[in-house]
């Protein structure tokens, strides 16, 4: 399930787009309403502080098969809080998602195989228990996607995963 | 100089340049209201009866001032109310400060008494807001707020202040440059090469055999009238408007078709379907203005200006997006026409119109025979033009009236009529006309209703009465929500579903509020009803009872084409036929 779950998210049509706006109570949900109000189709929002204590960071992917992403951007320059908008889709950039994964080890043997999958993906192992292992894996949405379907031939318990976070390399 | 936050709300209105607050007073709200007893020499308070009203008579005043229109209510009931008045100013664009009163800045988020979260109800339909609960930010977002609300696309800001902010003290100096790190009033899209744009334009009109213009309500927000004619009669190209850009250029101008879409007259809808270059001025291709998209001027390349980058390309794509004021962008333009622009470039194309516009004539209801004992809603808006010479300010409701008056009504210059457009907004016509006679106190003011909507603002007959306005308040009394019945007529097959309208003795009912009522049913009434109310000196009420199931027409159907109209159908004598007569209508392709 969570497989078919990665292949229909595909998507070759998305765009990045990183917006910093003001650090203020409720601009989160100025950017959500929005989105809701315009009936913009969101794949993945995220929200950090930056260097600067004033200004927060919005990392936001857009599939633009059904939602222009210029029209977000234009729309997201409406909003007296947004300071700018950068567009990444096409600008070199370094692109990361991270994923916590609870893997199912009943068969204590087992244990090894996983490690070596978890260092083939450069994940961490983070926790151990009796019948699981927890991984930490970060990296492009495709390697964690990758990772999570070898590693649910064991048996997947629980997954997190953080949306986008992006930032040109110049 | 030290000032409590109630000081600093009024002093900032007063340096805004706003003269008059419309309002409404309440416990969280008190605190300003007693501080506005000590500038009544510098801002006049208007007590509406509802806030709707107060917020709807703000976005009257603006649109006949420029001034930013202010409206004040208390927190919960007082600033829900206000909800309908802001999305009217939102979605016609209109500059409006809001001020709420809020609960005490400790109780907030507490459900205390008569508090609603008003930043979060209004989100939507404001162009920004903020709550204060720190005095020490207040004198910078109430001039934030007049900032953001004038410029650029105008629109309505809230601001929501808690009541122990209004009462405590700080050191105030007036605020006099605003700066907002996000918000530039005029936010070019990156890389936007004015030059390059213009030249490519002025390629289109230069190639262009079937041109229009569509001049919209973004001519009056930059105040280009000036530049905006000289481009018209430079380039020779025809002139069609949308509702609310009605009055940008003189309607009498040969070269002004009038009003395009929905009720646009056919020539105007058939200009604009057959063209081949459409020149979209401060417009924002409203379904109203355009008909079914997929269908919409399928030749015409676009040439679209607008100070909103969001509306460029929104729902009709550009050949040509310049995003900018149609004030910069206007002279540019002119420049770029060649020599021999003029209307006589266009002879055929004007021809063709002309030919559409004999045909539009032929459909004209005044131009069938009218039973002499009838009174029908064209007739009384004919007769009110000609009587006042066209020379006043009309402000009309939501429905029927609201398009017959469009069409039978000539105006010459701008703001001459206040409508609600994009919302619709029934009951805006009393409090618009409240808000333009204080806006303008030397203007006749004129309030054109219908029986429906005219019901929804009934109470304001009193602030009329007790601000001592001169305004005379038309109601057309066709005893139906008569758009709606319409509707049901053509695409319900007459099935009348709640539309049914019955009201109470008008007349008696001015008498009531002290006010003169007048009552017409025939022509001949209705021409010496209008002559007595303008001949008394304080507001009149009168009711035009007219014919009940007068359609408006031609009409756009919902989902049809911008060319694809129904029509009056004329019969064999010009006999007048209204769906309770028998008659029905053409469909004209
Ligand atoms: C507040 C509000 N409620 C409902 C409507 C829907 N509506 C549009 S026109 C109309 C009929 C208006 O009737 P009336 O005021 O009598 O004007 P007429 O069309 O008869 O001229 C209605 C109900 C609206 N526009 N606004
Ligand atoms: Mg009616």
């Amino acid at each position: 399930m969570l497989i078919d779950r990665i292949e229909a998210r595909k998507n070759p049509t998305q765009h990045t787009l990183v917006a910093l706006v003001e650090n203020k109570p409720g601009v989160l949900n100025r950017v959500a309403s929005l989105f809701r109000r315009r009936n913009f189709n969101i794949d993945s929002l995220s929200v950090g502080m930056t260097d600067d204590p004033t200004v927060s960071r919005m990392t936001i992917v857009v599939d633009a098969s059904k939602t222009s992403a210029s029209l977000v951007e234009r729309n997201l320059y409406k909003c007296v809080d947004v300071i700018e908008v950068l567009d990444l889709t096409n600008v070199p950039s370094v692109i990361r998602e991270m994923a916590l994964v609870k893997v199912n080890i009943a068969d204590t043997h087992k244990r090894g195989e996983v490690k070596q999958i978890a260092d083939m993906y450069e994940a961490r192992v983070v926790d151990v228990a009796s019948d699981s292992l927890m991984l930490e894996i970060t990296g492009t949405e495709d390697k964690i996607d990758a990772a999570l379907k070898i590693l649910s031939d064991y048996g997947i318990k629980e997954v997190v995963r953080t949306g986008r976070i992006a930032m040109a390399r110049r | 100089m030290k000032r409590t936050g109630s000081q600093i709300i009024w002093e900032t209105i007063i340096n805004e340049g706003t003269d008059v607050v419309f309002g409404y007073p309440g416990g969280a709200i008190m605190p300003a209201y007693d501080a506005l007893l000590d500038y009544h020499d510098r801002v006049h308070h208007v007590l509406v009866r509802h806030e709707e009203n107060a917020a709807l008579a703000a976005d009257s005043y603006y649109r006949c001032t420029g001034k930013v229109g202010v409206c004040m209510a208390t927190s919960g009931p007082g600033a829900t109310n206000l909800v309908t008045g802001l999305a009217n100013a939102m979605m016609d664009s209109s500059a409006v400060v809001a001020i709420t009163g809020q609960v005490a800045s400790h109780l907030v988020g507490s459900d205390a008494f008569q508090e609603t979260d008003m930043t979060g109800i209004s989100l939507p339909i404001t162009k920004h807001n903020y709550l204060v609960t720190d005095l020490k930010e207040l004198a910078a977002v109430l001039a934030e707020a007049f900032y953001i609300a004038r410029s650029g696309r105008p629109g309505p800001v809230l601001v929501d202040i808690c009541k122990d902010v209004q009462q405590q003290s700080i050191e105030y100096t007036p605020i006099k440059h605003v700066k907002v790190r996000g918000y530039k009033a005029l936010r070019k899209p990156m890389n936007q090469d004015l030059q390059g744009l213009i030249g490519k334009a002025g390629a289109l009109v230069d190639a262009a055999k079937r041109p229009v213009i569509l001049a919209g309500q973004g001519i009056k927000h930059a105040n280009a009238h000036d530049e905006f004619k000289v481009f018209v009669e430079e380039s020779g190209i025809p002139v069609a408007t949308t509702l609310l850009g009605i009055g940008v250029l003189d309607e009498d101008h040969p070269q002004n078709l009038r009003m395009m879409g929905m009720h646009g007259e056919a020539y105007v809808n058939n200009a604009i379907a057959n063209a081949d270059l459409l020149i979209a001025l401060g417009m924002r291709f409203d379904d109203r203005v355009t008909g079914n998209l997929k269908m919409y001027a399928k030749n015409a390349k676009v040439i679209h200006v607008d100070i909103d980058p969001a509306e460029i390309g929104k729902n009709v794509p550009a050949d040509v997006g310049i995003c900018a004021s149609v004030r910069e962008v206007l002279p540019h333009l002119t420049e770029a026409l060649d020599d021999s622009q003029g209307v006589a470039k266009y002879a055929d194309w004007y021809g063709q119109i002309n030919e559409w516009r004999g045909d539009t004539q032929a459909h004209d209801v005044l131009s069938f025979d009218l039973p002499t004992n009838m009174l029908i809603a064209p007739q009384v808006m004919r007769i009110i033009w000609e009587e006042t010479g066209g020379q006043i300010t009309v402000c009309t409701d939501v429905g029927q009236h609201q398009m017959f008056e469009t069409q039978y009504f000539q105006h010459r210059r701008k703001n001459q009529l206040i409508t609600s457009g994009g919302l619709g907004t029934m009951g805006f016509a009393l409090p618009a006309a409240i808000g333009a006679k204080f806006g303008n106190p030397q203007e006749e003011v004129w309030a054109i209703a219908g029986d429906g909507g005219f019901q929804m603002s009934i109470p304001e007959l009193q602030t009329v009465i007790q601000e001592g306005l001169n305004v005379k308040i038309a109601i057309i009394n066709n005893s139906f929500l008569g758009m709606v019945r319409q509707w049901q007529e053509l695409m319900h097959d007459r099935r009348y579903s709640s539309v049914n309208m019955t009201a109470p003795d008008f007349v008696k009912l001015a008498e009531a509020y002290r006010m003169k009522g007048l009552r017409a049913s025939t022509i001949q009434e209705a021409r010496e009803v209008v002559r007595e109310a303008r001949a008394h000196n304080g507001p009149v009420l009168i009711e035009f009872v007219v014919e009940q199931e007068t359609n408006v027409f031609p009409m756009i159907q919902p989902g049809k084409a911008l060319n694809d109209m129904t029509r009056r159908q004329i019969t064999p004598e010009k006999k007048y036929m209204p769906a309770s007569m028998g008659g029905g209508m053409d469909d004209l392709k």
